[in-house]
Parts: C-alpha cells; structure tokens; sequence
C-alpha cells in the first residue's frame, strides 16, 4: 500500500473514528482493552446475536495508532460470522508480526502492515483485537453456559 | 554542564525524562565496576580483606547519605531498594503500629502511586481514613488549605517535597511546624526534591524521608529511607532473615540487632550503595545548589519559548521545579511522544504514576518534561521547533 494513503487512512480514522461512542445497552458485552507499556485505554461494546457481530462500538482514551485501529476493525467486522472473525484475527497478528498474511481480507487495515516498524506502536495496532479477543471468549462462555 | 561525565549524551539523543530516571556519570559506573571487578565480596563478612573494603565503601555511603540530607546520626539512614520501599516500610512498619480506628491520614490527589497505594493498603488494615489537601488553582498546596483538614485524628501527613508530574515545592518545613505542634508526623516523599534541591532533614523538621538513588545518577535498586532515631526504633521491620538478626534458638528467642542493620536483612544491594555513594560526591562536586539555580532557569527559558506556542497548553507554567506538563491542543500525548522520539528525543506521555490528579488538573494525560542539569537551552531551542508545527506533528506521529 502505498505509504501516503496509508497515512490518509491512519489519520482519517484517527480524526472521525467509525463507531465512536459511548452505550449503555446490556444485550452488548463490554470490554475494556489497555496496554501495561503505554497509556490507551479503550472499551469495546460488542453486539453478537446468532453468532453474528451486529455491532461494534468503542469510547475510550488513545493514541492515534489505537483510535484508527479500533475504527478500521470495527468496519471490517460488523456483519461477520464469529468463525470469520478468527481468520480475521489471525492474518492480522500474522501482518503485525511481520508473517505471511492474506492482504485482501484485510482491505483498509493493510495500513498497518509496516507498523514492526516501530516496536512500541505494535502493541497500540493490537490492542482493539485483544480486546475482541476477550469479548469472544465471553459470548462462547455465555453460550456454553 | 558537565555533560562530558555522561557516556549515555554521546548517543544522539536528547534526554528529558529525568523525573522517571537519570543518567549515569562515569564517576558512578567506574565505581561500580570498580566493585565488581576488584572487590566483589559480601559485607558484613569482614574476616577477610576485600569483605573489609566492601564493609567500608558501604558503610561509607551511610556517612555521604547522612552528611549529604544532614541528619544527626547515621543509624537514621536505611538502604532500601527506593522510595517506593522506603514508603511501604514506613507506612507498614511504623504506622500499622501506631494507627488506630478512625484515625486520619493527609495526602493530595498529586502524589506519585507510592505515596497513595500504600496508605489505601494500610488504612483497610487499620480502619484509618485518607483526607485530601484540597490543591489551589495552580494545584499547589497551601498552608490554610492543609490545615483545613487537620482534626484532631489527624496522624500523619504525607506529600512529596516536590511532585512529579505538577511539579510543585511544598512548603515542607512549615508543614512540619504546624503538624508537630498538633503531635502530627509529617513523611516526605523526597524522590523528585533530593536529586535537585539542598535537603536538610533537620531543617525540615520531617519524621521521614524516602528518596530513590537512579533520580540522582545513581544506579537503579536502591534507594533510601531516613527516620527519627526515636522513631525508627520503633519501626517493625518488614524482612527478616540474614544480617539483621543477633541470635535466634526457636520462635521465642530470635534477637534482631541494632538499627540501621535491623532494618536492612538479606544481602543488600552492594553495588548500588557504592554507586549511590559515588553519585553524591559526584553531585556535591557540582553543588545542589548551582544545580537547583540553573535548572530553574532552563525551566523559566523553557516555559517562556512554550507560551509563544498556541497550541501548547501548559499544566504548569507557574511551578518552581525542572518538571513541565503539557499537552499539543488536540492530540493525544502518546502520540506526541512518538512523534519526538522519532527525533531521538526521550519524554514521558502519560499519567505519570499519579492517577488521582486527574480529578484535580480534568485531563488524564500529559507529556512530561523534567529537566537536570546536564540538559541545555540548545537542546530546548530544538524542542520548541519541533513544536511549533502543529501540522508536521500531525504528518509524523504516526
């Protein structure tokens, strides 16, 4: 991706994050997703029904590596099967990681492909997708329960 | 000054994150070194040469610590491993004794988490209360606003002599004449004071003081609790094993030695002390006080160049100390930080280990800046420029 689009798409999402709001609805699960190493802090409210994300929303305090992660991955995921969401997941961490990673699943979020760049800025691209990690694990719990 | 004593200033960056540590002078790591390489022994073992020497640079830096903050006896000078230890051991090993019910402790909503957790910790376990200096519109403490919480349950007041994110000087030696006339002990927590300004405890007055050697470019680890006498023979200590003990049969009869090894078991950290001890002669060299005077005027230079900036919003512009919090109107500190480090310059974003002071300032975040007295107004001239575009700083935080 060419480096002056991706920095327009960063900060796009940085200045209108997608979603940004704060809700107080039950039928969503809040998490709460915050580096020990840096200062974001963020809640996502996730609406899952079916196994389908209906929706994401997210509030919260963050750098822009963070806000626009969390905006981008919201807009990827809204309307995905949670068995989908996984690979999602998957070929993210591999592109945070620098590994092999299927770049047209990702679409917009390609933008963080050279963020190994900067070591302290992997954990901000990350921190949105641990904290959907977290919701995951509590709708499978709510299910199994 | 004396930045040729630092090898760390040889490595292209531009340090201002003194407040979260300092660099090391070589004084202080040949010292070290010195230890490790030509007599590395444990102390308090002296039957042999180089265990004498160790026992005599340890022993050493008691004396240096006790001259340099001017307490009456070397038995009130205790190794920690740093202030937040020294602070614990305060709060558990004196003040669980002698708190009761209801008893009241006075801080501020500005202190650094080692001077409010460990309170928090204590006053569950003794049914005691936390009471808030209320902070003026600069965030400063003033002597009316403290005595408006003084009762007579007030036990102890507890506040750093400076504060490290508002950067405020307390007036500590009036603190303590007003809480002594009410048989009030005052701790100071001197992490961010001692490394920058002259401290006499017997001036101050203080019951306590805890300070950290790696603020003032000594190593990291160690640090330093000093107590009263009176009042650290009192003090329960927290550790107990090897060094402090005279003799011990069964759980009846174990014998603890005299201070200040009582309160220092296990193998303390040798090296550090040493260090810690090359790190005040080192910084007597110098002078605290030339060192106090020109990091004041770095500061008002610094605050000075920052008003000129609109989009700079100054936490506080009116403090007396080398610290500066701010903001860039509209972005995220971190991303402030990200932004200087790609220029090599090191700064802390954050909330600084203070948590509660966002109720007092209404902002969570800041960019910190804390001065010493190796930083240069070259060095600041470089800042302000990087600084002053709002849009390039857009353009590379990311």
């Amino acid at each position: 991706m060419d480096p002056t689009l991706k920095r327009e798409i960063i900060l796009e999402n940085y200045q209108h994050p997608y979603n940004k709001e704060t809700i107080n609805n039950p039928k969503y699960i809040k998490v709460n997703s915050n580096n020990e190493s840096c200062i974001d802090n963020i809640n996502l409210y996730i609406l899952i029904e079916d196994s389908i994300v209906k929706d994401i929303k997210f509030d919260g305090e963050a750098c822009a590596i963070t806000t626009s992660a969390t905006s981008i991955m919201i807009k990827l995921l809204i309307g995905q099967n949670i068995d989908t969401i996984q690979e999602y997941i998957t070929n993210y961490e591999n592109m945070i990681d620098e590994r092999d990673y299927n770049n047209e699943l990702l679409a917009e979020a390609n933008c963080f492909d050279e963020i190994y760049k900067q070591q302290n800025r992997k954990n901000c691209a990350l921190l949105p997708w641990k904290g959907l990690k977290k919701a995951l694990e509590e709708y499978k719990k709510g299910i199994e329960n | 000054m004396n930045r040729k004593d630092f090898p760390m200033l040889t490595k292209d960056i531009i340090y201002f994150d003194n407040g979260a540590t300092t660099l090391k002078p070589y004084a202080v790591i040949d010292k070290i070194v010195d230890y490790y390489e030509n007599y590395s022994a444990n102390a308090h073992r002296g039957d042999y040469d180089i265990s004498l020497k160790v026992d005599m640079a340890y022993e050493n830096t008691r004396e240096l610590v006790k001259k340099f903050i001017n307490a009456r006896y070397t038995k009130e000078i205790i190794f920690t491993s740093g202030a937040t230890q020294s602070l614990n051991m305060i709060a558990n090993g004196f003040f669980s004794q002698y708190l009761e019910p209801d008893d009241e402790i006075i801080i501020t909503k500005s202190e650094h988490a080692s001077n409010v957790i460990p309170w928090f910790n204590l006053v569950q376990k003794c049914q005691a209360k936390i009471k808030y200096v209320e902070l003026d519109k600069n965030h400063k403490v003033t002597l009316s606003n403290l005595q408006k919480q003084i009762t007579s349950k007030t036990k102890v007041i507890s506040l750093a002599a400076i504060t490290n994110v508002v950067g405020d000087i307390r007036p500590i030696k009036e603190i303590c004449q007003i809480a002594h006339q009410k048989n009030i002990f005052v701790v100071v927590d001197g992490a961010q004071s001692v490394p920058h300004s002259l401290t006499d405890v017997q001036e101050l007055d203080c019951d306590f003081l805890a300070f950290s050697a790696h603020k003032m470019c000594g190593p990291t680890g160690v640090g330093v609790l000093y107590g009263k006498i009176e009042l650290l023979e009192h003090m329960v200590p927290q550790n107990f094993g090897g060094g402090m003990n005279e003799t011990f049969d069964n759980e009846d009869s174990v014998f603890l030695k005299e201070l200040p090894t009582r309160l220092e078991a296990g193998t303390p950290n040798i090296a550090g002390v040493i260090g810690l001890g090359a790190a005040i002669e080192y910084l007597q060299d110098i002078g605290i006080n030339k060192i106090a005077s020109y990091e004041k005027e770095l500061k008002s230079y610094f605050i000075e160049k920052l008003k000129l900036i609109p989009h700079i919003k100054l936490i506080n512009p009116d403090s007396d100390s080398g610290i500066i919090a701010f903001n860039v109107d509209g972005i995220f500190s971190q991303d402030v930080a990200c932004y200087l480090n790609k220029y090599h310059i090191c700064v802390r974003a954050g909330n600084h280990c203070a948590k509660i002071l966002k109720d007092e300032v209404g902002v969570t975040n800041t960019c910190r800046i804390s001065l010493y007295f190796y930083n240069t107004k070259d060095e600041i001239d470089y800042v302000i420029e990087l600084l002053k575009d709002k849009d390039k700083i857009i353009r590379e935080m990311i």
